[in-house]
């Protein structure tokens, strides 16, 4: 499901199945982009944030389009204890294996892979982006 | 041939692009087909210049053929020059028969009494488009040919299209001998300006495609689905918000492309209003600030910031008025109820 912004929009609620993981896009060369996912954050149900939402930030291939201050992206990432991921979507090879990992990442939320609950694979990921 | 001639035409020709050469020097007419065949456009520009120097050496060049192949370049990249639009009016409803002749002759006449070196050379087009160019010099020197102001009249319009150049000096005179040889009373400058002339004809003369407020109580489906595969797995959540917003986009600004002008500039003199405990300013005196936008394609820019969800929907209207306005340079006054109308136009 794609929305521009949360709260999603409540007549089709019936329509909806089961939310397993939330990605949050973050357009590196748009402030308004951050704003809009800050805003929308405060619509996230708490228990969500158990491995369930990833920070996903597009556009990072341009570094002289950066407008957002990547510390502000950092520390959104640990408020939320969610794992942050980087991509730039103009080249395929990076789209396509970024795609891969969400999809990875999916099925972990979705309880397919057994073993492996999205809390510990969460913590997997920020324990390694600490080093 | 006078030098500073044959240096002028040498200069004109190297700012063709190669590949237009030849059409440009046909067009031109003053070197015979014979001895167009004579040169080699396939070579460097240079040369070609030179080669195109010396034809106009053997046919005796003087400087009223080489001002016309400036205006023949000048029409065909109008974009290179800022244009600024005036409007000429007059009382009463006479609509006098507009004679060319008599025009030219009293634009002469106007600008040579007050000027004795200037440069003025006419060529008319086909769709009713006069273009003047003079070349400006002072009492004591001659028409520099690099200095040029340009204007395109189009006689059944009252609109003048003028590219003044680094002389501003010289304007007040040339809008002067405007009115006189035309037959109007006065003019004014519209505050409206661009490279790309078409467009500033486009607005005057409302040749863009204008919206049309059509009552639709239901959003029409979509006509034009976008042709791009549709993938049954993604589901869009917001598309009610998006269609509201095409739908509105597309009241504001029609279907057609729009007009292409580089800038937008408004210059505040409201009041800046704050919180009273902040003492800054509030309701003392007017802050003054400009705020200018600049983009290639400045409407284009603005027809596509609500769909690609940079600014609400339906945008201000001191942005989207600009083409029914036909203005883009605006002066905002503070006054009560605060609608686009409340512009004074300088």
């Amino acid at each position: 499901h794609l929305t521009t912004s949360l709260p999603l929009p409540s007549e089709r609620d019936h329509l909806r199945p089961r939310i397993d993981m939330i990605v949050f896009m973050i357009d590196i060369k748009s402030k308004c982009s951050l704003k809009n996912v800050e805003a929308s954050l405060a619509h996230v149900d708490a228990s969500f944030f158990l491995g369930k939402v990833c920070f996903l930030v597009t556009g990072v291939g341009r570094v002289n389009y950066c407008s957002v201050d990547m510390n502000a992206i950092w520390k959104l990432g640990e408020a939320y204890c969610s794992p942050v991921l980087f991509c730039e979507l103009e080249l395929e090879g990076v789209r396509v294996a970024t795609a891969q990992r969400l999809l990875r990442m999916l099925q972990i939320c979705a309880g397919h892979i057994p073993g492996v609950s999205a809390l510990s694979f969460g913590t997997l990921m920020r324990s390694s982006a600490d080093d | 041939m006078d030098e500073t001639v044959a240096e002028y035409i040498r200069r004109t020709v190297l700012k063709i692009p190669r590949d237009e050469i030849k059409m440009i020097l046909q067009k031109w007419g003053f070197l015979s087909e014979a001895q167009l065949e004579t040169i080699n456009f396939h070579q460097i520009k240079d040369n070609i210049s030179q080669d195109v120097v010396q034809l106009c050496e053997e046919n005796s060049a003087d400087i009223k053929q080489a001002a016309v192949l400036d205006i023949i370049y000048n029409n065909i990249y109008p974009n290179k020059r800022i244009w600024s639009v005036y409007q000429m009016n007059k009382t009463g409803e006479e609509t006098e028969f507009f004679d060319l002749t008599d025009f030219k002759k009293k634009f002469k006449r106007l600008l040579r009494s007050a000027l004795k070196n200037v440069t003025i050379n006419f060529r008319e087009y086909e769709d009713n488009a006069i273009w003047i160019r003079i070349a400006w010099g002072t009492p004591y020197t001659k028409p520099n040919q690099y200095k040029t102001s340009y204007v395109v009249y189009h006689s059944q319009t009252p609109y003048v299209f003028i590219s003044a150049s680094v002389l501003r000096s010289n304007l007040p005179l040339l809008c002067q001998a405007l009115v006189v040889a035309s037959n109007y009373q006065d003019i004014r400058e519209m505050e409206l300006r661009s490279h790309s002339l078409n467009s500033l004809k486009d607005i005057v003369f409302k040749r863009y495609s204008q919206n049309f407020q059509t009552y639709c109580p239901r959003p029409l489906t979509e006509r034009n689905v976008a042709p791009e595969t549709v993938d049954l797995r993604i589901i869009q959540e917001n598309r009610n918000e998006k269609e509201r917003i095409q739908r509105l986009n597309r009241e504001v600004f029609g279907d057609g492309p729009q007009p292409k002008i580089e800038f937008a500039q408004y210059k505040l003199e409201t009041m800046f209003k704050s919180d009273p405990k902040m003492d800054v300013l509030d309701k003392k005196e007017p802050f003054r600030c400009l705020v200018k936008f600049s983009s290639p394609h400045l409407l284009e820019s603005l027809k596509s910031l609500a769909p690609a969800g940079m600014a609400d929907a339906p945008l201000s209207p001191l942005l989207t008025c600009i083409p029914q306005k036909a203005r883009n340079y605006f002066k905002i006054r503070e006054k009560k109820g605060f609608l686009p109308g409340s512009f004074v136009s300088p």
